[in-house]
């Protein structure tokens, strides 16, 4: 009894001891000059080499940039989205942002509850009503989507162009909409260089567990280099690193998504098809900062910087020069609008 | 001892009785200290471990502390999700501390929660809009009892029948229940562009917000009432009825039990059941009261936090009311903290008070008893 209470002692007085500490590069408190941005992550949140990590790159590129100040929140339980966002909003944030779709429902109450701090949402799900009409997200608040089908329009035609064979695949993850449209850009970019060519279109399955399973997609991706496929282009989270595990098996070629995903198979990701969430939250961050942020569905395609591909010293022996040069004639096409890239089936 | 003045001397009678209630004062007392001493030592422990972990992203503990504090119990919002949290942790730290009762270690808390919650929802899909909703809770009772019961009794009766290791059966449930779900919401029953069911038609219950304004925006709501109804029952069945005395010595004595009478393999498939159940009830905190639909995900990790608070709380109902509030206080707080430094800092914490209450119970008792033994001796 009396060893137990010393103990307890002992760590008291070792505690209080430490409650005396501060460190010299301690968090100050928030000041009212800078701009104050509060970024809440989906759930994985940093270190997913994708969406979170893109969303934390861009923030902090605007606090060096811009001289904002950024705080991050990682969301444990269903309930921590709410209440990530609703401690941002309530702190007096600038700027509060809400990485993911899962964050609609959430940002749309809180944006109607903060009328005086602006939100924004990456992949945000615009509603639309019964009769198909868009509902316009609060006026505070920006959708920030991306035009997939484009970026994957200019790597469909990649495909097409190196692939040097009439059929070129895709491996889908979960088959619902936001996949549809990266599917369907792809297609329209393959028959727009390559009009007899064949697609391949597979999806790994149709629930979210679609996006977690590379034994699948590395069974998908065999069967379709075997019936003579060279180019596959993958939308599938993690079951994508089966598609690379197959290409370095068979020695043909994968592209990647979201991020540039050469080092998953360095010499067999011809591309990547990236998505910008960093610029795109340095533009929404950027856009407060200037004074210019108002609310409304933002869609960022090939003309804003939303969506592209990798072309840099480590594929470009993958890409001939007047590949290249039919590629970025293309980008200039679908950004004058005189080539229109379907999004849905 | 008898009070017949002719077997003893009339002046021992009551320096006897004086010595029983002393010797029961002191082992009140022990058990108190038993009960009380490892959650004190693990909290000690844990908030030094905390403070070096703090200094060693380059904050000052004590300011980060005060943000923890000043982020759960400093408002009402931040309270309000402290007793959101503690509300759903409640009802799986029941659910498992029940069965740990019955000598079963039920791992199965997060999908029978899940289960429990997708149940309800789908009852609240189907309902006619418009029913008070005084009407519709039992439906969502029953709903969300029997989804999570479900889930509960399969491992019970399997243990029961076959003698197949609960652990192992809930544990490995949890995979299938979890992966059903998630294609059935996926596939079938979702909003599309989302991962949740369509809203409840009616039947919803209000938010503490609703009656105390400063809640205002916080998730908390009435079905708070219902875990300490909760709370209050499984006390009452453990310590009060019969059943609660054969599933308690069920746990302490399977073959003593089983010799004089009780039935183990019953026992056993109704506790776990009943702890089922319990944690499926857990899923209307959400449902029910916040959202008011299922969403995929929506309690990630209560299930197993359970297990943690059912630990903590010693498998008492008190206990693990107590319990469940701090757990729910170190996770909100590890989202108020989340500026200074990583949320995973208190999840070591939550870690750490686990840990230490799981090692110090036995060496809390092993000190108390040593001390009185030296009591008695000296």
């Amino acid at each position: 009894m009396k060893r137990l209470l010393i103990l307890v002692a002992v760590l008291l007085v070792v505690h209080v001891a430490l409650l005396f500490v501060h460190p010299a590069g301690a968090a100050k408190p928030p000041s009212g000059e800078a701009i104050d941005v509060g970024v809440v992550f989906d759930l994985g949140g940093r270190g997913d080499k994708s969406f979170n990590d893109g969303a934390y790159l861009g923030a902090e590129r605007a606090e060096k940039e811009l001289g904002v100040r950024v705080r991050f929140i990682e969301p444990g339980e269903g309930s921590d989205r709410e209440s990530g966002l609703r401690l941002l909003a309530a702190e007096g944030m600038d700027l509060v942002i809400g990485g993911g779709f899962i964050f609609t429902d959430d940002l749309t109450q809180l944006a109607k509850e903060y009328p005086n701090v602006s939100f924004a949402g990456v992949d945000y799900s615009v509603a639309t009503d019964a009769n198909g009409k868009v509902i316009p997200p609060p006026t505070n608040l920006a959708a920030l989507k991306f035009r997939e089908e484009q970026g994957a329009f200019l790597v469909g035609a990649l495909a097409a162009l190196v692939g040097n064979s009439k059929k070129v695949g895709f491996v889908g993850g979960m088959d619902f909409p936001l996949i549809q449209k990266f599917e369907m850009g792809y297609k329209a970019g393959v028959l727009k260089v390559c009009p007899d060519c064949q697609i391949i279109t597979q999806y790994a399955g149709v629930t979210p567990e679609a996006f977690r399973n590379p034994g699948k997609g590395k069974e998908l991706a065999l069967s379709q280099y075997q019936q003579g496929v060279n180019v596959i282009f993958h939308a599938s989270g993690s079951t994508g690193l089966g598609v690379f595990e197959a290409a370095r098996q068979t020695g043909k070629l994968a592209i990647g998504v979201d991020a540039d995903q050469f080092k998953e198979a360095p010499g067999f990701v011809l591309t990547s098809m990236v998505k910008g969430v960093d610029n795109v939250v340095f533009d929404a961050i950027k856009r407060v900062k200037d004074g210019r942020f108002k609310g409304g569905v933002d869609e960022y395609g090939l003309a804003e910087g939303g969506v592209g591909y990798v072309f840099d010293a480590n594929n470009e022996k993958l890409i001939p020069p007047a590949v290249r040069a039919r590629l970025e004639a293309l980008r200039q096409e679908i950004i004058a609008g005189t080539v229109r890239v379907p999004s849905v089936r | 001892m008898t009070s017949d003045p002719t077997l003893h001397p009339v002046g021992e009678a009551p320096s006897a009785a004086t010595t029983a209630s002393i010797e029961k004062r002191a082992s009140r007392r022990i058990a108190f200290e038993e009960a009380v001493l490892p959650p004190l030592v693990a909290l000690v422990l844990a908030a030094v471990v905390g403070d070096v972990l703090i200094l060693s992203f380059g904050q000052s503990p004590s300011a980060v502390y005060r943000l923890l504090l000043d982020g759960t119990w400093g408002n009402a919002y931040g309270f309000g999700q402290v007793l959101y949290k503690a509300t759903t942790l409640t009802f799986t730290g029941l659910a498992v501390g029940l069965s740990l009762r019955a000598g079963l270690f039920n791992i199965g808390a997060e999908s029978q929660l899940a289960a429990g919650g997708f149940a309800a929802a789908m009852v609240g899909v189907l309902l006619p809009a418009g029913i008070p909703a005084l009407l519709c809770l039992p439906l969502y009772l029953l709903a969300a009892g029997f989804g999570g019961g479900v889930v509960g009794a399969i491992p019970g009766v399997l243990k029961a029948r076959f003698g197949a290791h609960e652990v192992i059966v809930t544990i490995m449930l949890n995979f299938i229940v979890l992966a059903l779900l998630n294609y059935l919401v996926s596939a079938k029953f979702h909003v599309p562009d989302t991962l949740h069911t369509p809203e409840l038609a009616s039947g919803a219950l209000p938010r503490l917000s609703d009656f105390l304004e400063p809640f205002h925006g916080s998730a908390a709501n009435l079905t708070i009432l219902l875990a300490i109804a909760t709370a209050i029952a499984v006390g009452w069945y453990l310590f009060r009825t019969r059943r609660g005395f054969e599933l308690r010595a069920v746990g302490m004595q399977p073959a003593a039990a089983e010799y004089a009478g009780v039935s183990v393999a019953g026992v056993t498939w109704r506790a776990l059941a009943a702890s089922g159940a319990i944690a499926g009830l857990g899923g209307l905190n959400y449902v029910l009261g916040y959202k008011h639909y299922y969403e995929e995900g929506f309690a990630t990790g209560a299930g197993f936090l359970g297990i943690a608070v059912a630990l903590v709380g010693r498998g008492h109902p008190i206990g693990i009311v107590v319990a469940a509030l701090l757990f729910a206080t170190l996770s909100q707080g590890g989202l108020a903290v989340n500026a200074l430094v990583p949320k995973q800092m208190v999840d070591v914490l939550q870690a750490v008070v686990i840990l230490a209450v799981a090692t110090s119970v036995p060496e809390v008792r092993r000190l108390l008893r040593g001390a009185r033994a030296g009591a008695s001796r000296g």
